[in-house]
């Protein structure tokens, strides 16, 4: 365990009087898809903020691929090869779809290798992965809900990442749409991407996971085969009340 | 267009309009000439920041001022040395304030950063006021130096020669920032600053940047100011009328292109020349106030947008 990819140790995260997260320890192996769960509030979404670095935790460790976090700005962060879809897509409004994808690949897979790449032609596979090819000059606005969605991960693969957080990629998307981005996630983890995925929709997460770790209330209260975790009383108490 | 090319390109332009400017033979056509193209290189520097990275300053007037100041206190310390020579220290004083206004500022978002760079305006200049030195509220009295150097004619067609190649220089700075990684990087921040960073954008280097560069151009464009004024006070140093033209020049012409500030600062730079000698000098920022509020309601993206529809 001590060569997994991602490890966290102890984290903690208080806004005021109110305990975000205490005390979570994870650790996510190379090449693993982990479902990350909880009810609203339960922490999810700060755990991601505070593994990216758009918030700085109190206490405990984090490492990724050898490298402490704790003090890294979120760019070194991306740089390093961890790298976020957010749950309301945030794309660049003013610029087309491939400027989208080209921020990221000039930013971070450029500075990751050191070697020069062709940044027209990573744009274009990255858009043709996610089928928005034949939108690379038309802007965000023009994109549905699902398009966006995808824009959001071809964005996060932009910076070539060893781990993608996914941050409820599929939230408020109908039964086909949901399997175009599930089908999206088990290509990019069988290129070798470790994915941490957040989600509400239980159909996806035990469809995906591998592994479940749910968070409640900011404690971790379960970590294992997703089957075994959903049955687990104190998870069902959490989501359907005791 | 390479930028080699578009240097070229501009030299050539900028050749033909000082020598339409000469077969004019009228010293006023270099006076007003020269305004029209110090505000082409203040709103090119203004934009830099403004219009790419998003953040809106107020404080033109204090970069201008203090690259206006730094040739005062150069005229009196350093009397030989060339003006291009003070140019580079205006731009150098004022780039340095743009670097530390930055670290100070830049944390602030939106209408938070516009205020703190007034404030920062509002600061120098009460600086300036009190420094001896400079002249303090008296203001100071520039002698121009007897040769230019280059011409047996007049000091002022140098002056303009020398702001027609500053506005190059900037030209070409922002057309080259627009598609690079730094101009990709720029046009991040300005639309999500939290989605430029996770996508690997170094948010505060990149901001810091932007404010040297554009406080630093904003600075040379002010330093030959004085030996154009020939006396220079606080009050039309630090005038607000600066930070307002230079606003409203790339909002007129549209913020998205470096194209857009050089229409906007052509534009109503030569309005408020040409309604200066006719109507009033008054009259010109009542002009700003009316096309900005014209444009604002016809054509939010500038003239530049408007022709890209």
């Amino acid at each position: 365990m001590s060569d997994a990819l991602l490890m966290v140790s102890g984290l903690g995260k208080r806004f005021g009087g109110f305990a975000a997260l205490s005390d979570v320890e994870l650790h996510v192996e190379e090449g693993e898809r982990l479902g990350l769960i909880g009810p609203n509030g339960s922490g999810k979404s700060t755990l991601v903020n505070c593994l990216c670095g758009t918030l700085r935790n109190d206490v405990g460790e984090m490492v990724f691929g050898g490298v402490a976090l704790n003090g890294l700005s979120a760019h070194r962060r991306t740089r390093l090869g961890m790298a976020r879809s957010f749950q309301l897509p945030r794309p660049f409004p003013t610029l087309t779809l491939a400027e989208n994808v080209r921020v990221p690949i000039l930013y971070a897979a450029d500075v990751k290798a050191g070697v020069v790449i062709d940044p027209r032609r990573r744009c274009e596979e990255l858009l043709d992965m996610v089928g928005l090819l034949a939108k690379a000059d038309r802007r965000p606005a023009d994109l549905t809900q699902v398009e966006m969605r995808k824009l959001e991960l071809a964005r996060a693969m932009a910076s070539k990442p060893r781990l993608l957080i996914a941050d409820e990629a599929m939230a408020g998307l109908s039964h086909q749409e949901v399997d175009d981005i599930l089908t999206l996630l088990m290509t990019l983890n069988g290129q070798g991407v470790t994915i941490i995925m957040i989600e509400h929709i239980m159909r996806a997460v035990l469809a995906f996971s591998q592994r479940l770790v749910v968070l409640v209330a900011g404690r971790k209260i379960a970590d294992g085969n997703p089957q075994d975790v959903v049955r687990q009383p104190d998870v069902v108490a959490a989501y359907l009340g005791s | 267009m390479r930028n080699a090319q578009f240097i070229l390109f501009a030299l050539v332009a900028a050749a033909v309009t000082f020598i339409a400017a000469r077969l004019i033979d009228n010293a006023y056509v270099f006076f007003a000439g020269y305004v029209v193209l110090q505000y082409i290189v203040l709103a090119t520097a203004w934009n830099i920041l403004g219009g790419y990275t998003g953040y809106v300053n107020f404080g033109t007037a204090a970069f201008f001022a203090l690259g206006a100041y730094t040739t005062v206190v150069l005229h009196k310390a350093m009397p030989l040395w060339p003006l291009p020579a003070m140019m580079l220290a205006g731009g150098v004083i004022s780039g340095l304030i743009g670097l530390g206004m930055g670290y100070l500022t830049l944390r602030l978002r939106g209408t938070f950063f516009s205020i703190a760079t007034l404030a920062m305006a509002v600061v120098a200049q009460t600086l300036i006021t009190n420094w001896n030195f400079v002249g303090g509220t008296r203001g100071a009295y520039i002698i121009r130096p007897m040769d230019s150097t280059i011409f047996t004619g007049d000091y002022i067609q140098y002056l303009f020669l020398i702001m027609l190649l500053l506005s190059v220089t900037s030209v070409a700075v922002a057309r080259a920032i627009e598609h690079s990684p730094l101009g990709y990087g720029f046009s991040a921040i300005r639309d999500d600053e939290l989605a430029a960073e996770a996508s690997g954008v170094p948010t505060l280097r990149l901001k810091l940047i932007a404010t040297v560069l554009s406080g630093g151009l904003m600075g040379m464009a002010g330093a030959p100011l004085p030996y154009y004024v020939t006396y220079l006070d606080p009050a039309s140093g630090f005038s607000l009328s600066y930070a307002v033209n230079t606003i409203a020049m790339p909002l007129i012409g549209g913020t998205a292109t470096w194209l857009g500030p050089v229409i906007g600062a052509i534009l109503l730079g030569t309005l408020q020349q040409v309604a200066t000698v006719t109507i009033s000098s008054a009259l010109s920022l009542l002009l700003v106030g009316l096309l900005l509020v014209g444009f604002v309601i016809a054509a939010p993206k500038g003239i530049v947008g408007w022709f890209k529809q």
